[in-house]
Protein backbone atom coordinates (compact mmCIF):
# COMPACT_ATOMS: atom_id res chain seq x y z
CA UNK A 1 0.00 0.00 0.00
CA UNK A 2 2.66 2.42 1.08
CA UNK A 3 5.00 1.50 -1.75
CA UNK A 4 2.26 1.63 -4.39
CA UNK A 5 1.22 5.10 -3.33
CA UNK A 6 4.80 6.26 -3.36
CA UNK A 7 5.47 4.89 -6.83
CA UNK A 8 2.37 6.41 -8.32
CA UNK A 9 3.01 9.70 -6.64
CA UNK A 10 6.60 9.78 -7.85
CA UNK A 11 5.62 9.18 -11.45
CA UNK A 12 2.86 11.73 -11.65
CA UNK A 13 3.88 14.56 -9.43
CA UNK A 14 6.79 16.92 -8.94
CA UNK A 15 9.50 16.60 -6.33
CA UNK A 16 7.85 19.06 -4.03
CA UNK A 17 4.65 17.08 -4.01
CA UNK A 18 6.54 13.82 -3.52
CA UNK A 19 7.23 15.03 0.00
CA UNK A 20 3.56 15.54 0.68
CA UNK A 21 2.85 12.19 -1.02
CA UNK A 22 5.23 10.59 1.41
CA UNK A 23 3.47 12.19 4.31
CA UNK A 24 0.15 11.03 2.90
CA UNK A 25 1.45 7.48 2.49
CA UNK A 26 2.58 7.37 6.09
CA UNK A 27 -0.79 8.66 7.21
CA UNK A 28 -2.58 6.15 4.98
CA UNK A 29 -0.73 3.31 6.65
CA UNK A 30 -1.23 4.58 10.14
CA UNK A 31 -4.95 5.11 9.59
CA UNK A 32 -5.51 1.36 9.94
CA UNK A 33 -7.19 1.09 13.30
CA UNK A 34 -6.76 -2.39 14.73
CA UNK A 35 -9.97 -4.13 15.70
CA UNK A 36 -8.21 -5.36 18.84
CA UNK A 37 -10.09 -8.61 18.99
CA UNK A 38 -7.14 -10.84 19.72
CA UNK A 39 -5.21 -10.53 22.96
CA UNK A 40 -1.48 -10.17 23.41
CA UNK A 41 0.41 -13.46 23.53
CA UNK A 42 2.80 -13.58 26.46
CA UNK A 43 6.47 -14.47 26.03
CA UNK A 44 5.76 -17.77 27.82
CA UNK A 45 2.85 -18.62 25.52
CA UNK A 46 4.94 -17.98 22.44
CA UNK A 47 7.79 -20.05 23.87
CA UNK A 48 5.50 -22.95 24.67
CA UNK A 49 3.90 -23.18 21.25
CA UNK A 50 6.76 -22.07 19.00
CA UNK A 51 8.55 -25.11 17.60
CA UNK A 52 9.82 -23.51 14.39
CA UNK A 53 13.36 -24.50 13.46
CA UNK A 54 15.08 -22.63 10.62
CA UNK A 55 17.86 -23.96 8.36
CA UNK A 56 20.34 -21.61 10.08
CA UNK A 57 19.61 -23.33 13.38
CA UNK A 58 17.45 -20.58 14.81
CA UNK A 59 14.84 -22.17 17.06
CA UNK A 60 16.88 -25.27 17.89
CA UNK A 61 16.79 -25.93 21.63
CA UNK A 62 19.96 -26.47 23.62
CA UNK A 63 20.76 -30.16 23.63
CA UNK A 64 22.87 -32.91 22.13
CA UNK A 65 22.86 -36.56 21.18
CA UNK A 66 25.37 -39.09 19.89
CA UNK A 67 25.18 -41.54 17.00
CA UNK A 68 25.58 -44.34 19.53
CA UNK A 69 22.66 -43.16 21.67
CA UNK A 70 20.66 -42.55 18.50
CA UNK A 71 21.07 -46.18 17.45
CA UNK A 72 19.41 -47.33 20.70
CA UNK A 73 16.51 -44.91 20.30
CA UNK A 74 16.11 -45.72 16.61
CA UNK A 75 15.95 -49.45 17.28
CA UNK A 76 13.45 -48.89 20.08
CA UNK A 77 11.17 -46.28 18.45
CA UNK A 78 11.73 -46.16 14.68
CA UNK A 79 12.89 -49.53 13.35
CA UNK A 80 9.48 -51.16 13.74
CA UNK A 81 8.24 -49.11 10.76
CA UNK A 82 11.34 -48.02 8.85
CA UNK A 83 13.35 -51.21 9.33
CA UNK A 84 16.56 -51.81 11.28
CA UNK A 85 18.69 -50.43 8.44
CA UNK A 86 16.27 -47.58 7.59
CA UNK A 87 15.41 -49.13 4.24
CA UNK A 88 11.66 -48.57 4.70
CA UNK A 89 8.73 -50.94 4.36
CA UNK A 90 5.83 -50.33 1.98
CA UNK A 91 4.22 -47.05 2.95
CA UNK A 92 6.92 -46.40 5.56
CA UNK A 93 9.54 -44.56 3.54
CA UNK A 94 13.20 -45.45 3.25
CA UNK A 95 15.41 -43.10 5.27
CA UNK A 96 18.71 -44.30 3.89
CA UNK A 97 20.39 -44.75 0.53
CA UNK A 98 19.93 -43.42 -2.97
CA UNK A 99 22.82 -40.95 -2.84
CA UNK A 100 23.79 -40.26 -6.44
CA UNK A 101 20.58 -41.77 -7.84
CA UNK A 102 18.66 -38.57 -8.60
CA UNK A 103 19.67 -38.38 -12.25
CA UNK A 104 18.91 -42.05 -12.86
CA UNK A 105 15.63 -43.52 -14.07
CA UNK A 106 15.02 -44.99 -10.62
CA UNK A 107 15.81 -42.21 -8.16
CA UNK A 108 15.62 -43.12 -4.48
CA UNK A 109 14.61 -40.07 -2.46
CA UNK A 110 15.77 -40.30 1.13
CA UNK A 111 17.13 -38.04 3.83
CA UNK A 112 20.61 -38.86 2.56
CA UNK A 113 20.04 -38.52 -1.16
CA UNK A 114 17.48 -35.72 -1.28
CA UNK A 115 16.82 -33.64 1.83
CA UNK A 116 18.74 -30.34 1.63
CA UNK A 117 18.97 -29.47 5.34
CA UNK A 118 19.84 -31.46 8.46
CA UNK A 119 17.62 -29.09 10.43
CA UNK A 120 14.66 -30.43 8.45
CA UNK A 121 15.42 -33.93 9.74
CA UNK A 122 15.57 -32.66 13.29
CA UNK A 123 12.39 -30.58 12.92
CA UNK A 124 10.39 -33.36 11.29
CA UNK A 125 11.50 -35.92 13.86
CA UNK A 126 10.46 -33.70 16.74
CA UNK A 127 7.33 -32.41 15.02
CA UNK A 128 5.87 -35.61 13.62
CA UNK A 129 7.68 -38.75 14.71
CA UNK A 130 7.33 -41.47 15.86
CA UNK A 131 4.25 -41.78 13.66
CA UNK A 132 1.89 -43.06 16.35
CA UNK A 133 3.38 -41.11 19.25
CA UNK A 134 4.73 -37.82 17.91
CA UNK A 135 6.24 -35.51 20.46
CA UNK A 136 7.34 -38.27 22.85
CA UNK A 137 11.08 -37.99 22.19
CA UNK A 138 13.08 -35.54 24.31
CA UNK A 139 15.13 -32.88 22.54
CA UNK A 140 18.34 -34.80 23.31
CA UNK A 141 16.79 -37.95 21.86
CA UNK A 142 15.85 -36.06 18.69
CA UNK A 143 19.49 -34.90 18.33
CA UNK A 144 20.62 -38.48 18.83
CA UNK A 145 18.19 -40.00 16.31
CA UNK A 146 19.08 -37.30 13.79
CA UNK A 147 22.78 -38.08 14.29
CA UNK A 148 22.14 -41.78 13.78
CA UNK A 149 20.09 -41.20 10.59
CA UNK A 150 22.89 -39.06 9.21
CA UNK A 151 25.38 -41.81 10.17
CA UNK A 152 23.28 -44.43 8.38
CA UNK A 153 23.60 -42.21 5.30
CA UNK A 154 27.38 -41.81 5.88
CA UNK A 155 27.01 -38.05 6.31
CA UNK A 156 28.50 -38.00 9.83
CA UNK A 157 30.95 -40.39 11.48
CA UNK A 158 30.26 -43.25 13.90
CA UNK A 159 31.62 -41.41 16.92
CA UNK A 160 29.97 -38.05 16.34
CA UNK A 161 27.46 -36.14 18.41
CA UNK A 162 25.23 -33.32 17.25
CA UNK A 163 23.99 -30.28 19.11
CA UNK A 164 22.26 -26.98 18.38
CA UNK A 165 25.49 -25.50 16.98
CA UNK A 166 26.82 -28.39 14.91
CA UNK A 167 23.53 -29.61 13.39
CA UNK A 168 22.94 -26.60 11.09
CA UNK A 169 26.54 -26.90 9.86
CA UNK A 170 26.08 -30.44 8.56
CA UNK A 171 26.43 -30.29 4.78
CA UNK A 172 23.73 -32.45 3.17
CA UNK A 173 24.70 -34.11 -0.15
CA UNK A 174 21.76 -32.58 -2.06
CA UNK A 175 22.02 -29.14 -0.48
CA UNK A 176 22.27 -27.44 -3.88
CA UNK A 177 19.90 -29.76 -5.69
CA UNK A 178 16.88 -27.48 -5.75
CA UNK A 179 15.73 -24.75 -8.12
CA UNK A 180 12.92 -22.25 -8.03
CA UNK A 181 9.65 -23.13 -9.77
CA UNK A 182 9.99 -22.01 -13.44
CA UNK A 183 6.36 -22.66 -14.39
CA UNK A 184 4.64 -21.98 -16.69
CA UNK A 185 7.30 -24.13 -18.35
CA UNK A 186 5.20 -25.76 -21.07
CA UNK A 187 3.71 -23.98 -24.05
CA UNK A 188 1.03 -26.34 -25.34
CA UNK A 189 0.29 -26.43 -29.07
CA UNK A 190 -3.20 -26.26 -30.53
CA UNK B 1 -39.78 -52.31 -3.48
CA UNK B 2 -40.67 -50.31 -6.55
CA UNK B 3 -44.02 -52.11 -7.02
CA UNK B 4 -44.87 -51.58 -3.40
CA UNK B 5 -44.32 -47.89 -3.69
CA UNK B 6 -46.56 -47.67 -6.74
CA UNK B 7 -49.33 -49.50 -4.93
CA UNK B 8 -49.29 -46.95 -2.14
CA UNK B 9 -49.88 -44.05 -4.49
CA UNK B 10 -53.59 -44.16 -5.50
CA UNK B 11 -57.06 -44.18 -3.96
CA UNK B 12 -58.14 -47.02 -6.19
CA UNK B 13 -55.65 -49.22 -4.46
CA UNK B 14 -56.92 -48.07 -1.10
CA UNK B 15 -60.49 -49.11 -1.81
CA UNK B 16 -59.38 -52.50 -2.97
CA UNK B 17 -57.16 -52.83 0.03
CA UNK B 18 -60.08 -52.10 2.38
CA UNK B 19 -62.40 -54.47 0.57
CA UNK B 20 -60.00 -57.33 0.59
CA UNK B 21 -59.00 -56.99 4.22
CA UNK B 22 -55.64 -57.59 5.75
CA UNK B 23 -55.51 -61.27 5.01
CA UNK B 24 -55.01 -60.57 1.35
CA UNK B 25 -52.31 -57.95 1.61
CA UNK B 26 -49.56 -60.19 0.35
CA UNK B 27 -51.63 -61.34 -2.59
CA UNK B 28 -52.64 -57.77 -3.35
CA UNK B 29 -49.07 -56.59 -3.27
CA UNK B 30 -48.08 -59.32 -5.65
CA UNK B 31 -50.94 -58.98 -8.11
CA UNK B 32 -51.93 -55.30 -8.32
CA UNK B 33 -48.83 -53.96 -9.92
CA UNK B 34 -50.11 -50.54 -10.95
CA UNK B 35 -52.90 -49.87 -8.46
CA UNK B 36 -51.98 -48.12 -5.27
CA UNK B 37 -52.53 -47.78 -1.55
CA UNK B 38 -53.17 -44.36 0.00
CA UNK B 39 -50.18 -42.17 0.74
CA UNK B 40 -48.71 -42.97 4.11
CA UNK B 41 -47.23 -40.40 6.42
CA UNK B 42 -43.57 -39.94 5.76
CA UNK B 43 -40.66 -39.82 8.14
CA UNK B 44 -40.58 -37.29 10.94
CA UNK B 45 -38.54 -34.13 11.09
CA UNK B 46 -34.88 -34.56 11.88
CA UNK B 47 -32.34 -32.35 13.59
CA UNK B 48 -29.71 -32.83 10.93
CA UNK B 49 -30.60 -33.96 7.41
CA UNK B 50 -29.39 -37.11 5.73
CA UNK B 51 -29.43 -37.86 2.02
CA UNK B 52 -31.87 -40.36 0.50
CA UNK B 53 -31.13 -43.97 1.32
CA UNK B 54 -31.04 -44.57 -2.43
CA UNK B 55 -27.98 -42.34 -2.86
CA UNK B 56 -24.75 -44.27 -2.45
CA UNK B 57 -22.07 -41.95 -3.85
CA UNK B 58 -19.01 -42.06 -1.59
CA UNK B 59 -15.37 -41.16 -1.26
CA UNK B 60 -12.91 -43.78 -2.43
CA UNK B 61 -9.78 -45.06 -0.75
CA UNK B 62 -7.76 -48.23 -0.77
CA UNK B 63 -6.48 -50.28 2.12
CA UNK B 64 -3.44 -48.87 3.89
CA UNK B 65 -0.81 -49.82 6.45
CA UNK B 66 -1.34 -46.38 7.94
CA UNK B 67 -5.07 -45.55 7.73
CA UNK B 68 -4.62 -42.25 9.57
CA UNK B 69 -2.48 -40.96 6.72
CA UNK B 70 -3.22 -41.06 3.03
CA UNK B 71 -6.18 -39.80 1.10
CA UNK B 72 -9.76 -40.39 0.03
CA UNK B 73 -11.10 -39.26 -3.33
CA UNK B 74 -14.16 -37.26 -4.34
CA UNK B 75 -16.66 -39.01 -6.67
CA UNK B 76 -16.39 -36.31 -9.34
CA UNK B 77 -18.58 -38.27 -11.77
CA UNK B 78 -21.54 -38.10 -9.38
CA UNK B 79 -21.47 -34.34 -8.72
CA UNK B 80 -23.76 -31.69 -10.16
CA UNK B 81 -22.79 -28.04 -10.56
CA UNK B 82 -19.50 -26.91 -9.04
CA UNK B 83 -19.89 -27.37 -5.27
CA UNK B 84 -18.59 -30.52 -3.62
CA UNK B 85 -20.80 -31.60 -0.72
CA UNK B 86 -18.73 -31.27 2.45
CA UNK B 87 -19.18 -34.96 3.22
CA UNK B 88 -17.66 -35.85 -0.18
CA UNK B 89 -14.74 -33.38 -0.08
CA UNK B 90 -11.51 -35.30 -0.65
CA UNK B 91 -9.33 -35.98 2.36
CA UNK B 92 -5.58 -35.98 2.83
CA UNK B 93 -4.32 -36.48 6.34
CA UNK B 94 -0.81 -37.02 7.62
CA UNK B 95 -1.62 -38.01 11.20
CA UNK B 96 -5.36 -38.56 11.40
CA UNK B 97 -8.26 -36.23 12.11
CA UNK B 98 -8.08 -34.53 15.50
CA UNK B 99 -11.31 -33.85 17.36
CA UNK B 100 -10.97 -30.28 18.57
CA UNK B 101 -13.32 -28.46 20.93
CA UNK B 102 -13.65 -24.96 19.44
CA UNK B 103 -13.81 -23.52 22.96
CA UNK B 104 -10.21 -24.68 23.43
CA UNK B 105 -8.89 -23.77 20.00
CA UNK B 106 -6.67 -20.74 19.56
CA UNK B 107 -4.68 -19.21 16.74
CA UNK B 108 -1.42 -17.55 17.66
CA UNK B 109 0.34 -15.07 15.37
CA UNK B 110 3.92 -14.27 16.31
CA UNK B 111 7.41 -13.70 14.97
CA UNK B 112 8.18 -10.57 12.96
CA UNK B 113 5.16 -8.66 14.22
CA UNK B 114 4.71 -5.62 16.44
CA UNK B 115 2.50 -7.50 18.88
CA UNK B 116 2.13 -11.29 19.04
CA UNK B 117 -1.56 -12.10 19.30
CA UNK B 118 -3.80 -14.97 20.31
CA UNK B 119 -7.25 -15.27 18.80
CA UNK B 120 -10.03 -17.46 20.14
CA UNK B 121 -12.63 -18.84 17.76
CA UNK B 122 -15.03 -16.21 19.08
CA UNK B 123 -12.50 -13.49 18.30
CA UNK B 124 -12.08 -14.73 14.76
CA UNK B 125 -15.81 -15.04 14.16
CA UNK B 126 -16.24 -11.45 15.36
CA UNK B 127 -13.91 -10.10 12.69
CA UNK B 128 -15.19 -8.97 9.27
CA UNK B 129 -15.77 -12.14 7.26
CA UNK B 130 -16.03 -13.00 3.59
CA UNK B 131 -17.10 -16.03 1.58
CA UNK B 132 -15.48 -17.33 -1.59
CA UNK B 133 -15.83 -20.40 -3.78
CA UNK B 134 -12.44 -22.01 -4.32
CA UNK B 135 -11.23 -25.42 -5.41
CA UNK B 136 -8.64 -27.31 -3.43
CA UNK B 137 -6.53 -29.88 -5.27
CA UNK B 138 -3.81 -32.13 -3.90
CA UNK B 139 -0.44 -31.61 -5.58
CA UNK B 140 -0.34 -35.33 -6.32
CA UNK B 141 -3.74 -35.45 -8.03
CA UNK B 142 -3.48 -37.31 -11.38
CA UNK B 143 0.13 -38.36 -10.68
CA UNK B 144 -0.67 -41.83 -12.00
CA UNK B 145 -1.55 -40.25 -15.36
CA UNK B 146 1.96 -38.87 -15.68
CA UNK B 147 3.61 -42.17 -14.81
CA UNK B 148 1.60 -43.92 -17.52
CA UNK B 149 -0.56 -45.95 -15.15
CA UNK B 150 -3.87 -44.10 -15.53
CA UNK B 151 -6.71 -44.89 -13.15
CA UNK B 152 -10.04 -46.17 -14.36
CA UNK B 153 -12.55 -43.45 -13.33
CA UNK B 154 -12.64 -39.67 -12.79
CA UNK B 155 -12.78 -40.32 -9.05
CA UNK B 156 -9.72 -42.56 -9.04
CA UNK B 157 -7.70 -40.42 -11.46
CA UNK B 158 -8.78 -36.86 -10.59
CA UNK B 159 -10.60 -37.21 -7.24
CA UNK B 160 -8.08 -35.37 -5.05
CA UNK B 161 -10.02 -32.29 -6.09
CA UNK B 162 -13.01 -30.57 -4.50
CA UNK B 163 -14.66 -27.16 -4.48
CA UNK B 164 -16.46 -25.43 -1.63
CA UNK B 165 -17.72 -22.08 -0.54
CA UNK B 166 -15.36 -21.11 2.27
CA UNK B 167 -16.17 -18.49 4.88
CA UNK B 168 -13.65 -16.86 7.12
CA UNK B 169 -11.37 -13.92 7.75
CA UNK B 170 -8.70 -12.76 5.32
CA UNK B 171 -5.31 -13.72 6.74
CA UNK B 172 -4.12 -10.26 5.76
CA UNK B 173 -6.49 -8.80 8.35
CA UNK B 174 -5.06 -10.91 11.17
CA UNK B 175 -1.53 -10.01 10.08
CA UNK B 176 -2.51 -6.35 10.07
CA UNK B 177 -3.89 -6.72 13.59
CA UNK B 178 -0.52 -8.07 14.73
CA UNK B 179 1.39 -5.44 12.72
CA UNK B 180 4.00 -6.75 10.27
CA UNK B 181 7.61 -5.74 10.67
CA UNK B 182 9.28 -4.49 7.46
CA UNK B 183 11.63 -7.50 7.21
CA UNK B 184 8.74 -10.01 7.13
CA UNK B 185 8.67 -12.00 3.86
CA UNK B 186 7.21 -15.43 4.70
CA UNK B 187 4.80 -17.03 7.12
CA UNK B 188 4.88 -20.54 8.54
CA UNK B 189 1.41 -22.00 9.15
CA UNK B 190 1.08 -24.95 11.51
CA UNK B 191 -1.79 -27.32 12.26
CA UNK B 192 -2.92 -28.82 15.55
CA UNK B 193 -2.95 -32.37 14.18
CA UNK B 194 -0.65 -34.97 15.72
CA UNK B 195 2.13 -34.37 13.16
CA UNK B 196 1.75 -30.58 13.45
CA UNK B 197 1.89 -30.25 9.69
CA UNK B 198 3.58 -26.98 8.80
CA UNK B 199 4.16 -25.11 5.55
CA UNK B 200 5.82 -21.84 4.64
CA UNK B 201 3.90 -19.43 2.43
CA UNK B 202 5.30 -16.24 0.88
CA UNK B 203 3.91 -13.14 2.56
CA UNK B 204 2.80 -11.80 -0.81
CA UNK B 205 0.33 -14.69 -1.10
CA UNK B 206 -0.64 -14.51 2.59
CA UNK B 207 -1.54 -10.87 2.11
CA UNK B 208 -3.30 -11.49 -1.19
CA UNK B 209 -6.20 -13.94 -0.94
CA UNK B 210 -5.51 -16.48 1.82
CA UNK B 211 -8.51 -17.10 4.01
CA UNK B 212 -8.56 -18.27 7.63
CA UNK B 213 -11.76 -20.27 7.25
CA UNK B 214 -14.26 -21.67 9.70
CA UNK B 215 -17.18 -22.14 7.31
CA UNK B 216 -17.64 -24.61 4.47
CA UNK B 217 -20.75 -24.67 2.31
CA UNK B 218 -22.81 -22.76 4.83
CA UNK B 219 -21.91 -24.64 7.99
CA UNK B 220 -18.86 -25.23 10.14
CA UNK B 221 -15.89 -27.02 8.58
CA UNK B 222 -16.02 -30.79 8.80
CA UNK B 223 -13.42 -32.27 11.19
CA UNK B 224 -11.60 -33.87 8.26
CA UNK B 225 -11.49 -30.46 6.58
CA UNK B 226 -9.83 -28.77 9.52
CA UNK B 227 -12.53 -28.02 12.10
CA UNK B 228 -12.63 -25.54 13.66
CA UNK B 229 -10.16 -23.45 11.62
CA UNK B 230 -8.08 -23.90 8.48
CA UNK B 231 -6.21 -21.99 5.85
CA UNK B 232 -7.60 -21.81 2.34
CA UNK B 233 -4.81 -20.83 -0.05
CA UNK B 234 -6.64 -20.29 -3.33
CA UNK B 235 -5.23 -22.04 -6.38
CA UNK B 236 -2.22 -23.51 -4.57
CA UNK B 237 -1.44 -27.15 -3.84
CA UNK B 238 -3.65 -28.70 -1.17
CA UNK B 239 -0.84 -29.31 1.30
CA UNK B 240 -0.36 -25.60 2.06
CA UNK B 241 -4.06 -25.22 2.98
CA UNK B 242 -3.14 -26.02 6.59
CA UNK B 243 -6.03 -27.63 8.47
CA UNK B 244 -6.69 -27.21 12.21
CA UNK B 245 -4.45 -24.14 11.97
CA UNK B 246 -3.17 -23.03 15.36
CA UNK B 247 -0.03 -20.97 14.72
CA UNK B 248 1.18 -18.45 12.17
CA UNK B 249 4.87 -17.61 12.49
CA UNK B 250 5.92 -14.51 10.55
CA UNK B 251 9.46 -15.01 9.23
CA UNK B 252 12.07 -13.53 6.90
CA UNK B 253 12.68 -16.90 5.19
CA UNK B 254 10.93 -20.23 4.62
CA UNK B 255 11.32 -22.68 7.50
CA UNK B 256 12.17 -25.62 5.18
CA UNK B 257 9.86 -28.12 6.81
CA UNK B 258 9.84 -31.64 5.38
CA UNK B 259 6.82 -30.94 3.17
CA UNK B 260 8.52 -28.06 1.38
CA UNK B 261 12.22 -28.90 1.54
CA UNK B 262 11.87 -32.49 0.34
CA UNK B 263 8.27 -33.56 -0.21
CA UNK B 264 6.02 -31.67 -2.62
CA UNK B 265 9.07 -30.87 -4.72
CA UNK B 266 9.35 -31.91 -8.36
CA UNK B 267 12.41 -33.94 -9.40
CA UNK B 268 13.39 -33.15 -12.98
CA UNK B 269 15.27 -35.36 -15.49
CA UNK B 270 18.58 -33.56 -14.74
CA UNK B 271 18.43 -34.67 -11.10
CA UNK B 272 17.55 -31.24 -9.76
CA UNK B 273 14.19 -30.55 -8.17
CA UNK B 274 11.78 -27.65 -8.24
CA UNK B 275 10.95 -26.26 -4.85
CA UNK B 276 7.95 -24.14 -3.80
CA UNK B 277 5.98 -25.11 -6.91
CA UNK B 278 2.77 -23.97 -5.32
CA UNK B 279 0.29 -23.15 -8.07
CA UNK B 280 -2.00 -25.79 -9.56
CA UNK B 281 -2.02 -25.09 -13.29
CA UNK B 282 -5.08 -25.21 -15.56
CA UNK B 283 -6.60 -28.66 -15.89
CA UNK B 284 -9.86 -30.21 -17.01
CA UNK B 285 -11.49 -33.62 -17.09
CA UNK B 286 -14.65 -35.09 -18.57
CA UNK B 287 -16.57 -36.70 -15.73
CA UNK B 288 -19.54 -37.99 -17.80
CA UNK B 289 -19.29 -40.10 -19.83
CA UNK B 290 -16.04 -41.37 -18.42
CA UNK B 291 -14.23 -44.49 -17.24
CA UNK B 292 -16.29 -47.14 -15.41
CA UNK B 293 -19.49 -45.81 -17.06
CA UNK B 294 -21.53 -47.39 -19.85
CA UNK B 295 -23.49 -45.70 -22.63
CA UNK B 296 -26.57 -47.91 -22.88
CA UNK B 297 -27.24 -47.27 -26.58
CA UNK B 298 -26.29 -44.91 -29.42
CA UNK B 299 -27.98 -41.51 -29.17
CA UNK B 300 -27.78 -38.07 -27.62
CA UNK B 301 -25.55 -37.53 -24.63
CA UNK B 302 -24.24 -34.57 -22.71
CA UNK B 303 -20.50 -34.57 -22.24
CA UNK B 304 -19.82 -32.78 -18.96
CA UNK B 305 -16.92 -32.16 -16.67
CA UNK B 306 -14.79 -29.74 -14.70
CA UNK B 307 -12.13 -27.20 -15.62
CA UNK B 308 -10.10 -25.16 -13.16
CA UNK B 309 -6.94 -23.07 -12.84
CA UNK B 310 -4.90 -22.00 -9.84
CA UNK B 311 -3.95 -18.86 -11.74
CA UNK B 312 -7.45 -17.53 -12.27
CA UNK B 313 -10.61 -18.00 -14.28
CA UNK B 314 -11.39 -20.55 -16.98
CA UNK B 315 -12.03 -18.76 -20.28
CA UNK B 316 -12.36 -21.67 -22.72
CA UNK B 317 -12.98 -25.40 -22.66
CA UNK B 318 -12.73 -27.43 -25.83
CA UNK B 319 -13.98 -30.98 -26.30
CA UNK B 320 -12.95 -33.58 -28.86
CA UNK B 321 -15.07 -36.60 -29.72
CA UNK B 322 -12.73 -37.97 -32.38
CA UNK B 323 -9.49 -38.48 -30.51
CA UNK B 324 -8.19 -34.95 -30.89
CA UNK B 325 -8.64 -34.35 -34.64
CA UNK B 326 -11.30 -31.71 -34.06
CA UNK B 327 -11.92 -29.60 -30.98
CA UNK B 328 -15.25 -27.90 -30.26
CA UNK B 329 -16.00 -25.11 -27.83
CA UNK B 330 -17.96 -26.32 -24.80
CA UNK B 331 -20.59 -24.32 -22.97
CA UNK B 332 -19.35 -22.92 -19.66
CA UNK B 333 -21.75 -22.69 -16.74
CA UNK B 334 -21.79 -19.25 -15.13
CA UNK B 335 -20.60 -17.96 -12.79
CA UNK B 336 -17.04 -18.68 -13.85
CA UNK B 337 -15.06 -17.86 -10.73
CA UNK B 338 -11.35 -17.39 -10.28
CA UNK B 339 -9.68 -20.45 -8.70
CA UNK B 340 -12.97 -22.34 -8.54
CA UNK B 341 -14.24 -25.30 -10.51
CA UNK B 342 -16.01 -24.40 -13.74
CA UNK B 343 -18.63 -26.80 -15.09
CA UNK B 344 -18.55 -27.38 -18.86
CA UNK B 345 -21.07 -29.11 -21.08
CA UNK B 346 -21.07 -30.25 -24.69
CA UNK B 347 -23.96 -31.98 -26.50
CA UNK B 348 -22.91 -35.12 -28.35
CA UNK B 349 -24.60 -37.66 -30.56
CA UNK B 350 -22.84 -40.99 -30.19
CA UNK B 351 -23.33 -43.10 -33.27
CA UNK B 352 -22.24 -46.29 -31.59
CA UNK B 353 -18.70 -46.29 -32.94
CA UNK B 354 -15.46 -46.67 -31.03
CA UNK B 355 -13.93 -43.28 -30.34
CA UNK B 356 -11.88 -41.21 -27.92
CA UNK B 357 -13.18 -38.15 -26.06
CA UNK B 358 -11.28 -35.51 -24.11
CA UNK B 359 -11.36 -31.91 -22.89
CA UNK B 360 -8.75 -29.18 -22.72
CA UNK B 361 -9.02 -25.77 -21.10
CA UNK B 362 -7.52 -22.30 -21.34
CA UNK B 363 -7.41 -19.90 -18.39
CA UNK B 364 -7.51 -16.12 -18.34
CA UNK B 365 -3.72 -15.88 -18.46
CA UNK B 366 -3.93 -17.56 -21.89
CA UNK B 367 -2.39 -20.79 -20.56
CA UNK B 368 -3.57 -23.84 -22.53
CA UNK B 369 -3.77 -27.23 -20.81
CA UNK B 370 -0.98 -29.37 -22.30
CA UNK B 371 -0.93 -33.01 -23.36
CA UNK B 372 0.83 -35.67 -21.33
CA UNK B 373 3.48 -35.90 -24.05
CA UNK B 374 4.21 -32.18 -23.83
CA UNK B 375 4.61 -32.42 -20.05
CA UNK B 376 6.76 -35.54 -20.06
CA UNK B 377 9.02 -34.03 -22.75
CA UNK B 378 9.97 -31.25 -20.30
CA UNK B 379 9.56 -32.82 -16.86
CA UNK B 380 10.19 -36.50 -17.44
CA UNK B 381 8.58 -39.16 -15.26
CA UNK B 382 10.24 -38.72 -11.87
CA UNK B 383 8.52 -35.77 -10.23
CA UNK B 384 4.85 -36.53 -10.45
CA UNK B 385 3.24 -33.72 -8.46
CA UNK B 386 1.49 -30.86 -10.27
CA UNK B 387 0.67 -32.92 -13.38
CA UNK B 388 -2.13 -31.33 -15.44
CA UNK B 389 -2.25 -33.15 -18.78
CA UNK B 390 -5.27 -33.71 -21.02
CA UNK B 391 -7.27 -36.79 -19.98
CA UNK B 392 -8.57 -39.07 -22.75
CA UNK B 393 -11.41 -41.58 -22.34
CA UNK B 394 -12.08 -44.37 -24.83
CA UNK B 395 -15.66 -45.27 -25.77
CA UNK B 396 -16.09 -48.81 -27.14
CA UNK B 397 -18.77 -50.01 -29.56
CA UNK B 398 -20.62 -51.73 -26.72
CA UNK B 399 -20.82 -48.40 -24.86
CA UNK B 400 -18.18 -49.21 -22.27
CA UNK B 401 -15.91 -46.29 -21.36
CA UNK B 402 -12.33 -46.80 -20.14
CA UNK B 403 -8.96 -45.10 -20.07
CA UNK B 404 -7.68 -44.29 -23.52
Amino acid sequence: MRKGLLVRTTIVLTGAIVVSGLVFAVIAQSTYSPLRLGRAATVEEVKELNITVLPNGEGLPVGSGSVQRGREIYERSCAVCHGLQGKGNGEYPALVGGIGSLKSDKPVLTIGSYWPYATTVWDYTRRSMPYERPGTLSDDEVYAVTAYLLKLNNIVGETESLDQNSLPRVQMPNRNGFVQDPRPDIKAKR
Amino acid sequence: MEEYGALMGSNKGRRRFLALGTGSVVGLLASCKKSALPPLLGAHRTRYGERSLYEKSARYFGESQTPATGSSRTPLQDLYGIITPSSLHFERHHAGVPQIDPADHKLMIHGLVDSPLIFTMNDIKSLPSSSHIYFIECAGNTASEQTGTPRSSPQKSHGLLSCSEWTGVPLSLLLKEAGLKPEATWILAEGADACRLARSIPLSKANDDVLVAYGQNGEALRPEQGYPLRLVVPGWEGNVNIKWVRRIHVLDQPAMTRDEAAYYTDLMPDGRARQFSFVMEAKSVITRPAGEQILPKPGSYEISGFAWSGRGRIDLVEVTTDGGQNWHQAELQEPRLSKALTRFRFPWVWEGKETIIASRCTDDTGYLQPTREEIVAVRGLKGTDHYNGIKYWKVYEDGKVTNA
